[in-house]
């Protein structure tokens, strides 16, 4: 599988992810 | 009131001046320099070497001093509420403190990753060919993973000071 660090357009969607999952983890961990 | 206007007022200021900086750079090299240097070396002769001459030690610079200022500013910042945040001892810290750890990989990444790799690949410290081969790779993941964590890192920066309010009210 190719690094999705190695074009643009898959480091910027990587961002976005993580972006959601630590955006619900941060929800959790506050109890929301 | 002094101190809070040096703590929250310059403190903060400067702290987004640096931050500015710091992630404008990295959006420079990643978005620009990168494919730049790549169609640079497919010229017939190469015309990088302006780039890496005169451009990219000087971007470099203001780079990795603006991380240092970037994060001392935020440090200040959090003042004695640092552990609350870093440690997610108390839950309205808990999105600050996200936002301070992605901070603190990326600064991580520029000195430790980043810097000491791009002085072997500029020839500011003598490399072998291949040794400059596998610091181009190690800098250029540093670099990519440092955009990719910018974005949750200036998502948790900016929403922090609203995010316990919108979310438990």
């Amino acid at each position: 599988m190719k690094n999705p660090l190695d074009t643009l357009a898959g480091t910027v969607i990587s961002g976005l992810i993580l972006t959601a999952v630590l955006y619900f983890l941060a929800r959790a961990m506050m109890g929301a | 009131m002094t101190m809070d206007f040096i703590q929250y007022g310059l403190g903060r200021w400067l702290h987004i001046l640096s931050g500015v900086m710091w992630i404008g750079l990295l959006y420079y090299f990643n978005f620009v320099q990168v494919d730049a240097l790549k169609a640079a070396a497919a010229d017939t002769p190469p015309t990088g070497g302006g780039i890496t001459k005169h451009v990219a030690p000087r971007a470099l610079f203001y780079f990795r001093w603006a991380a240092v200022a970037t994060v001392l500013m935020g440090l200040m910042m959090l003042g004695d509420k640092v552990d609350d945040a870093l440690l997610f001892k108390e839950r309205a810290y808990i999105p600050i403190g996200i936002g301070a750890w992605l901070g603190l990989i990326m600064f991580f990444n520029v000195w430790v990753l980043i810097w000491p790799n791009q002085k072997k690949i500029l020839g500011i410290v003598s490399a072998t060919d291949d040794e400059k081969a596998k610091a181009r790779r190690i800098a250029f993941l540093a670099s990519r993973t440092n955009t990719m964590l910018s974005m949750p890192m200036l998502f948790f920066m900016s929403f922090s000071a609203t995010f316990h309010r919108a979310l438990i009210g």
